[in-house]
């Protein structure tokens, strides 16, 4: 098809009216030629023969009558070995090859790169057959085995003609020679290209979460715990700790590919993973953190229009590893800029707004978007997982916005962050009461987590929630009747529940040890503090109360802070016992 | 980039006026050039065929429909060389100091943004003396964050006083709304410390039209990007009121028929906002851009679009707050936050900087506490009433923002303050920081 030209008519900040000759799709790309610098834009809508576009650079200098041309194709994202490990823009630029200090306008820069030598290893044999996803061969990219996949946009059977023997290959060679359902010789490279706003397919089935995603941090493994291909959102207002939340799931998840999405939020929190993740070692295999991480970054001051590309890109990226029978973990942070860079584009084609200014589809892009994540079987019988998180920045920290409830629809965990823990310093922020992990109703979680740690275990974990708002309903007692006007029980309640607090919800992320804390340490110490809490200690007065839970909670948080068995760890456990038998005697 | 045209035409018929705006038939201009109407300022921002519209920054009283438009070909620029120490602008980088006009390159302002990847990350405290700054939330270089305040604080005098104590090679003063009085103090303390020629100010005061304060923040950080980018200086930036500036960009976005959103801003508040902001920058070169803003509250309300965006966007805020119990105005130590602290403090300062700094703010929490309950109505404890006395002195020692001593000063008076009120156990401190540091009552 003969692509399609046109001219620039109209411009408002970055929205630009093309007047088009030919035929142009709804979410086509195309550049708009400014003196020779070429500028990326998108279709978002068409009428008649003008076509308006959100342009993914700055317009200025733009004039009416500068040429556009179409590409016939949509936005893409460009896959192949070498993702890993990278840092891109939201239009997958990669930004480790520009060269200067300040971003270019009109400067693309290759995804992957064309010149390496990949150690390619066959996987499929002339006359398989095969589909769309079906493993070809493999390379090692770092410690990964890379599949290289018949291409997903390829539809029906395919045979296998020849398949390149093992060697050094760049990622434009032709690795394998299919022949199509017509007879016709298809060559397959390294490297295939998908429009990042199409869901991938390529699998059999797309069953029920079944088992959990550990992420090392108490109150999210423990209460609320995240399946794996599950979804869950964290919204919270500024301060609460939303960033520091998602950094140590990215260091800490159990996931062995994580893409992090910055979209639209400070550059310096990038610069701390571009600095930091070459050098931290991932827990689960002692490998630099770097190793196992791609980084989509689109910061809040680059163009507003690749924020919305920048988390659908990342997306695309996990699913091509998903597809390898890889577990991958998508973090994006924050849905709220996004939701705003589509509010922006709304406004400026003065569409009909929903509530507060934002496009009334919001919720129905959310929810599409959300969709795409979830654990597969693959055609070979393998599993592979996409598990997203993303953070939600509420205006005026107000959990009733449109972003907020129409992500609440759309996640099935919510971890609400309170800017009342936040203010007392009580870390993770994330509210035990108001959060939940809808994966704790489904039976077959309930069986893994039985399974897998303890065959009461989710019983613990519900009673730790009671505990915690009886806790909370006994407080707001003895704030209104005064110390001694509630009964002594209600003072062993509210302990019981600080107990569990400082013990098990709070967590600090800056402490080697606390940071991280293993299944089985949470189960260890989960029995524990349930343990005392069900001792029903008889106090004779609510200061002795007092001081016998600071006493062991001081204690336990000793325990936070030492490696899981260690010699010191057995000590403060051997001092609470002690302390335990003397306070009962 | 915009070429500039050999030879300019002029235009006399305005098709539609509004207050902010002007619309006439003209083709071949580009998006965000700079043109006259009738002599005054204004920037294409909207073109529709051959239908352009105009801001006018001045506003549009008295345009006369066949007003003279004459077209500029390019976006605003400044002028940048040194010449810029220690000179007085309006909002288009014009003098009025009375002084030269200055000769250096011309940049267009509003420029790119910093490769993500090419950042370093910050690493040099900028110490102000104050205590409820230096010793609660550290301001780092490369980092960008605002004063909260109502308007009847000396936000601005505390700006004025940060400043002129950091170790910065160039301050560089965006003044938006600022009021004619605020205007001339800043002019006499900028003087008084003799400090003039590492300070440039761009300046737009309150009986200027309030559109042209769209401009001031990218001119004064065009100029430190001079700066930081071409010298490899540090440089500080200090943008007093960023909520003027937001409320002209709602007349702006208002006048256009935008519809908006939150608090009658316009949709792209945040955007617009970390544009400026995330200006902040630590090079790998060793310059620096470091911001400092004020955003004067409502009432103390920060779920108002304004400062709710702005607690998104910077790295952090400082709260000014009256003490009423010492008559003091305080850096509020539970409201206020430098996320950026951790990467200095303990590191760049004593090795018991984080404790004391937690320690302390948890104590004077107790005593919040002590107060509520005293207000209850209910008994207070031994322990209550040392939190309250010790809350007193804490407040006036430390988180007032008249002290000005060094960091290491500030921990020991923190020492003394724990030392006198508590006892080493409710303070909580680790052992090894006890031993070392504490100081019994005298």
């Amino acid at each position: 098809m003969k692509k399609a030209t046109g001219i620039v008519t109209g411009i408002i900040s970055n929205l630009v009216t093309v007047h088009y000759d030919g035929h142009v799709a709804e979410n086509e790309i195309c550049f708009i030629d400014l003196g020779g610098v070429k500028l990326m834009a998108e279709v978002i809508k068409v009428t008649g023969k003008n076509a308006l576009v959100q342009v993914f650079e700055s317009t200025r200098g733009l004039r009416q009558g500068n040429s556009v041309e179409f590409e016939g194709h949509l936005l893409e994202a460009t896959l192949g070995p070498g993702l890993l490990s990278s840092s891109y823009d939201g239009l997958q630029n990669n930004l480790e090859t520009m060269e200067e200090v300040f971003l270019k306008r009109g400067e693309y820069t290759a995804p992957l790169d064309h010149s390496k030598i990949w150690k390619f290893k066959p996987l499929a044999k002339a006359g398989d057959i095969v589909y769309a996803a079906s493993w070809l061969g493999e390379v090692m990219e770092g410690w990964l085995s890379h599949k290289i996949m018949v291409p997903f946009s390829f539809k029906g059977e395919y045979k296998v003609k020849s398949v390149a023997a093992a060697g050094d290959y760049k990622i434009d060679d032709t690795i394998a020679t299919l022949i199509n359902e017509q007879g016709e010789d298809i060559s397959v490279t390294m490297v295939q290209k998908w429009p990042v706003k199409v869901a991938m397919t390529g699998y059999t089935s797309k069953p029920r979460p079944y088992r959990i995603m550990e992420t090392g941090v108490r109150v999210i493994d423990t209460l609320n715990p995240i399946a794996e291909g599950g979804t869950g959102f964290i919204p919270g207002p500024f301060g609460c700790g939303k960033t520091v939340l998602q950094h140590a799931i990215a260091r800490q998840g159990d996931a062995e590919v994580i893409v992090m999405a910055a979209c639209g939020e400070r550059a310096n929190e990038v610069v701390e993973i571009f600095k930091e993740f070459p050098e931290l070692i991932d827990p689960h295999t002692g490998r630099k953190l770097m190793e196992r991480t791609t980084i989509i970054c689109n910061t809040s001051n680059m163009p507003v229009a690749a924020r919305e590309a920048s988390v659908y890109t990342a997306m695309t990226i996990c699913e091509y590893y998903r597809a390898m029978g890889m577990k991958v973990l998508l973090l994006a942070d924050s849905t709220s800029r996004w939701a705003q860079a589509l509010r922006e584009m709304s406004n400026r084609m003065e569409e009909l707004p929903g509530a507060d200014a934002f496009p009334v589809d919001l919720s129905s892009i959310i929810s599409n978007f959300y969709s795409r994540a979830g654990i597969v079987t693959l055609r070979n019988g393998l599993t592979g997982s996409v598990t997203f998180i993303g953070t939600v920045s509420p205006a005026g920290g107000n959990l009733k916005e449109p972003v907020t409830e129409s992500t609440k629809k759309a996640a099935r965990c919510f971890y609400a962050l309170a800017q009342s823990r936040a203010d007392s310093k009580r870390y993770p922020a994330v509210d035990p009461l108001d959060s939940y992990s809808k994966y704790l109703e489904y039976p077959e979680i309930v069986n893994y987590l039985n399974d897998r740690i303890d065959n009461k275990w989710v019983e613990k974990v519900l009673q730790t929630k009671n505990l915690i708002r009886r806790g909370k309903e006994v407080s707001e007692q003895i704030n209104i009747l005064g110390d001694d006007g509630v009964p002594i029980n209600y003072h062993s309640a509210f302990w019981k529940s600080e107990l569990i607090d400082f013990v098990i919800l709070q967590q600090d992320a800056f402490d080697s040890v606390d940071c991280v804390t293993s299944m089985e340490r949470q189960e260890f110490m989960l029995t524990e503090v349930l343990n005392i809490c069900n001792m029903n200690i008889e106090f004779e007065d609510y200061e002795k109360c007092r001081t016998f839970y600071k006493d062991i909670i001081n204690l336990f948080k000793q325990m936070n802070y030492s490696e899981f068995k260690s010699e010191k760890f057995n000590n403060y456990y051997n001092q609470i016992h002690k302390y335990l038998s003397n306070g009962n005697n | 980039m915009a070429t500039t045209n050999a030879y300019q035409k002029i235009y006399t018929q305005l098709e539609a006026i509004t207050k902010a705006t002007v619309t006439l038939k003209v083709n071949g201009v580009t998006n965000d050039e700079l043109a006259t109407v009738g002599g005054r300022a204004a920037q294409v921002v909207k073109i529709k065929g051959d239908s352009v519209t105009l801001q006018v920054f001045a506003g549009t009283e008295g345009i006369p429909t066949n007003a003279e438009v004459e077209f500029k070909g390019e976006p605003p620029t400044l002028n940048v060389s040194d010449e810029l120490a220690g000179r007085f602008f309006n909002a288009y980088g014009e003098p009025i100091d009375n002084g030269p006009a200055i000769e250096g390159e011309r940049r267009f302002i509003g420029g790119p943004s910093v490769n993500p990847f090419r950042r370093e990350q910050p690493s040099q405290l900028i110490p102000t003396g104050i205590a409820g700054i230096d010793l609660n939330n550290t301001l780092v270089s490369g980092q960008k964050i605002p004063f909260f305040a109502d308007p009847d604080q000396p936000y601005n005098q505390v700006m004025a006083q940060v400043a002129l104590r950091a170790d910065v090679d160039k301050i560089i003063l965006g003044g938006m709304g600022l009021s004619n009085d605020d205007y001339l103090y800043f002019k006499q303390e900028f003087e008084n410390a003799g400090a003039l020629n590492k300070i440039i100010s761009f300046v737009n005061t309150t009986d200027q039209p309030p559109v042209e304060r769209l401009l001031i923040p990218d001119m004064a950080l065009t100029a430190a990007e001079y700066f930081a980018v071409d010298k490899n200086e540090k440089v500080l930036v200090l943008l007093t009121d960023m909520t003027l500036y937001a409320d002209a960009l709602s007349i702006v976005s208002n006048r256009m028929d935008q519809i908006p959103s939150k608090d009658s801003m316009p949709g792209s508040l945040y955007s617009d906002l970390a544009k400026i902001y995330e200006k902040a920058v630590q090079l790998p070169t060793g310059g620096s851009i470091t911001i400092i803003a004020v955003t004067t509250l409502n009432d103390g309300d920060i779920t108002h679009a304004i400062p709710d965006n702005t607690g998104y966007i910077t790295e952090g805020q400082l709260f000014l707050r009256a003490d009423t119990d010492t008559g003091k105005v305080i850096v509020d130590p539970f409201r206020s936050l430098s996320r950026l602290k951790q990467l200095v403090i303990n590191k760049q300062t004593r090795e018991d900087h984080s404790q004391v700094m937690n320690t302390a703010v948890r104590l004077y929490a107790d005593a919040a506490n002590a107060k509520t309950k005293l207000e209850n109505g209910f008994d207070l404890s031994d322990y209550d009433l040392r939190c309250l006395d010790y809350a007193k002195e804490y407040s006036t020692r430390l988180l007032s923002i008249d002290v000005n001593i060094s960091i290491t000063e500030m921990l020991d008076t923190a020492w003394e303050l724990f030392g006198k009120h508590f006892t080493k156990a409710e303070t909580g401190l680790r052992d090894t920081l006890i031993e070392k540091y504490w100081k019994d009552k005298k």
